[in-house]
């Protein structure tokens, strides 16, 4: 079972170094939105400090959900996905490999540049080893809610406007307990609680998550 | 003993079986809505005595609390229809589950609105963030809305109802977590929430008689958009035409 | 019609698209050693039955059985005995021929090798090569690479001579008949007349 889901991992890492730039993509979404925050408040430090671990939070959240919207299509559209359903792998540990490898090449990227983020919104760097922490932990589940919409959608032409509908409402406890972590880490408090959350919600997320979406894109085929 | 069980569900389940039964059904669920409403209504807004802290203004609970009981209600019964739908197949299962999502975005829009104008009085503002429940009930509007946008976006009616059955499913198991975190992020902030106090006995009944009145008033409704709907689905049958002719 | 000894059975199948009856009361049994040829004009469900038979899709009635099996339940060690291909060719096209064909291997557990299937595909000057770059008909003898490596007891092929020339029609059929007088069973869509020596066909008309 590990052996295929290395495999399934290798494989999507395989075909998603081929084209580099869309890698970067939700890196740059990240950090785009990030920057117009600023623009549209003010460049005043005390306020900009207020609001940024907020504002980082949903830029990460955002471009993470929005980002997965081609996690399944093109599998779906040159026929993979059939092949994948009907290999001896079962479906649930094809798509959470999937959904890892993509966590891999655009959440973990996403974690790395978050203390530039932090960095421009004047946030305590006392605070940035638990945002770190927190960042990883939230990101798996926000790659297993958006794998659920990717595959929702995936027979849809027009799926990307629709995942966020789906999706984006479910978000609302993994951006509560992120911002609440990095909140009492940048007062110098202890995060624990609100991180031992997060863990929780991400192993729900992936124990379950894949499930969903192996449901959905057996649909997408029938 | 199980298979007649199931065989009387499958009949039961069949649509013109239940067009039958649901004619017959849906007139009574009108008029005893209508009596408790009645009853309920005369008994919250004239006999039960004004609130000693809130005044006049408590009586929207009348309306509030039922709409909010049958927006939770409704999406329980929404995506409990989907996963009967999805794992046995049963078309009238898919019917009922995308009949419920309407209903229940209705419910939850009014139980925001009433919410709303509650809290004008109490906290001066419409909109309290603060106020956990009614983040949970606007977090329910989106996953009702996201369902029958998910499920009017598939051309093909049956992949649109396995589609949704799926994410209706992925959201009943997010709602008790959705509404749990808002609970703990907003006594965090300390915002002003309604204060619930000790209910008195004049208070309590007609509220008690106004749910269940609500409650057959979603049952009638839920029976009259099934109906239309099994006839939309089942529009190339020779039963509906022979419905279609028969009715003026 | 369905003898002793079917391994695939198909009982009653009714299948719908839409609002449109595409066939009813379908009933088959497939043995060890036969083949089936599905024909039938556009539009008559050929694509579909395979779905069906795959186990890709469910019909609206009916029964679908693969060693007594329901298709679409079939448990993952089962699921290695069944091959579908469809008009889709299922290649990355960012991956080269053997990165392809090798997917194919781990996730089948096929310990043959590549090389074996390329040089008679006239492929081994490809292999490296990314698929976006191959012609539709060299693409399509890289899908059917997979017939020369797999060790399915069932296959189930959606026309798979399309934008084939002569040669390697040639050579998917020699294939099928080394498949079928293994033992082995095959469903198969096609206009073309299949030329199977004596192979015994079951001719599926829709």
């Amino acid at each position: 079972m590990l052996a295929d889901l290395l495999n399934v991992i290798r494989r999507d890492l395989t075909i998603a170094f081929r084209h580099w730039s869309e890698l970067v993509n939700p890196l740059v979404f990240f950090i785009i939105v990030a920057t117009l925050f600023p623009l549209a408040l003010s460049p005043d430090i005390a306020q900009l400090r207020d609001v940024g671990m907020g504002v980082l939070w949903v830029a990460a959240l955002l471009s993470s959900i929005l980002g997965l919207d081609g996690l399944f299509r093109s599998d779906t559209d040159d026929g993979s996905m059939e092949q994948l359903v009907l290999s001896p792998i079962p479906l649930s540990i094809t798509v959470l490999g999937k959904t890892i490898a993509h966590w891999l090449v655009s959440g973990v990227p996403l974690v790395a540049v978050s203390p530039l983020v932090a960095m421009a919104f004047y946030l305590p760097m006392a605070a940035w080893d638990t945002l770190i922490i927190a960042l990883l932990l939230a990101t798996p589940t926000l790659s297993m809610l958006g794998a659920i919409g990717a595959a929702l959608t995936v027979t849809l032409k027009r799926g990307g406007s629709i995942l966020g509908l789906l999706i984006l409402p479910l978000t609302g406890p993994v951006l509560i307990f992120g911002a609440r972590a990095t909140d009492l880490a940048a007062q110098g408090e202890s995060p624990a609680g609100p991180l031992y959350l997060l863990a929780a919600l991400a192993a729900l997320a992936v124990s379950l998550g894949p499930l969903a979406s192996a449901a959905a894109l057996r649909v997408g085929l029938e | 003993m199980w298979r007649t069980l199931t065989l009387f569900f499958h009949q039961l389940a069949s649509p013109p079986h239940f067009y039958r039964w649901s004619g017959l059904f849906a007139p009574w669920f009108a008029a005893v809505a209508l009596v408790l409403i009645t009853i309920g209504l005369y008994g919250g807004l004239l006999l039960a005595p004004p609130d000693y802290q809130q005044g006049e203004a408590f009586r929207i609970i009348y309306v509030h609390v039922p709409s909010a009981y049958l927006s939770m209600l409704s999406y329980v019964l929404m995506a409990t229809a989907a996963a009967v739908g999805f794992i046995w197949r049963i078309k009238l299962a898919h019917a009922v589950a995308v009949s419920t999502a309407p209903i229940g975005a209705s419910f939850t829009f009014l139980a925001l609105v009433t919410g709303a104008l509650w809290g004008k009085p109490m906290w001066g503002t419409y909109w309290q963030w603060g106020d956990a429940r009614l983040v949970s009930e606007l977090v329910l509007l989106f996953l009702f809305l996201g369902y029958m946008a998910l499920h009017a976006a598939f051309e093909e009616q049956e992949r649109g109802d396995r589609m949704s059955a799926v994410l209706a499913v992925v959201g009943v198991v997010n709602v008790p977590i959705i509404h749990y975190s808002v609970v703990w992020w907003a006594t965090l902030h300390q915002g002003p929430s309604i204060t619930e106090n000790a209910i008195s006995g004049a208070m309590l009944w007609p509220l008690l008689v106004m749910i269940a009145g609500y409650t057959f008033c979603f049952g009638w409704l839920l029976l009259l958009q099934l109906r239309s709907e099994v006839l939309e689905r089942e529009a190339g049958a020779r039963w509906t035409q022979r419905v279609l002719e028969a009715s003026p | 019609m369905e003898g002793e000894g079917s391994l695939l059975s198909v009982a009653d199948l009714e299948l719908w698209r839409g609002q449109r009856c595409l066939f009813t009361e379908l009933t088959f049994g497939l043995a060890p050693g036969q083949v089936a040829v599905v024909t039938g004009a556009n539009g008559a469900g050929k694509t579909s039955l395979l779905r069906v038979l795959a186990g890709l899709s469910v019909a609206r009635a009916g029964d679908v059985r693969w060693r007594d099996q329901p298709v679409n339940k079939l448990i993952p060690p089962q699921r290695a005995e069944v091959l579908y291909l469809g008009h889709l060719d299922g290649l990355k096209r960012e991956l080269t021929v053997v990165e392809n064909l090798n997917l194919f291997r781990r996730l089948w557990g096929i310990v043959e090798p590549v090389e074996t299937v390329l040089e008679p595909l006239g492929l081994d000057g490809l292999a490296g090569r990314a698929v976006r770059t191959l012609s539709a008909g060299q693409r399509r003898r890289a899908a059917l690479a997979r017939l020369g490596l797999s060790q399915a007891d069932l296959w189930i092929l959606d026309e798979p001579f399309t934008n084939l020339d002569e040669e390697g029609r040639a050579l998917v059929e020699g294939w099928l008949r080394r498949h079928l007088r293994a033992g082995r069973l095959a469903v198969v869509a096609t206009h073309h007349q299949l030329r199977l020596g004596g192979a015994g066909q079951l001719r599926v008309e829709l």
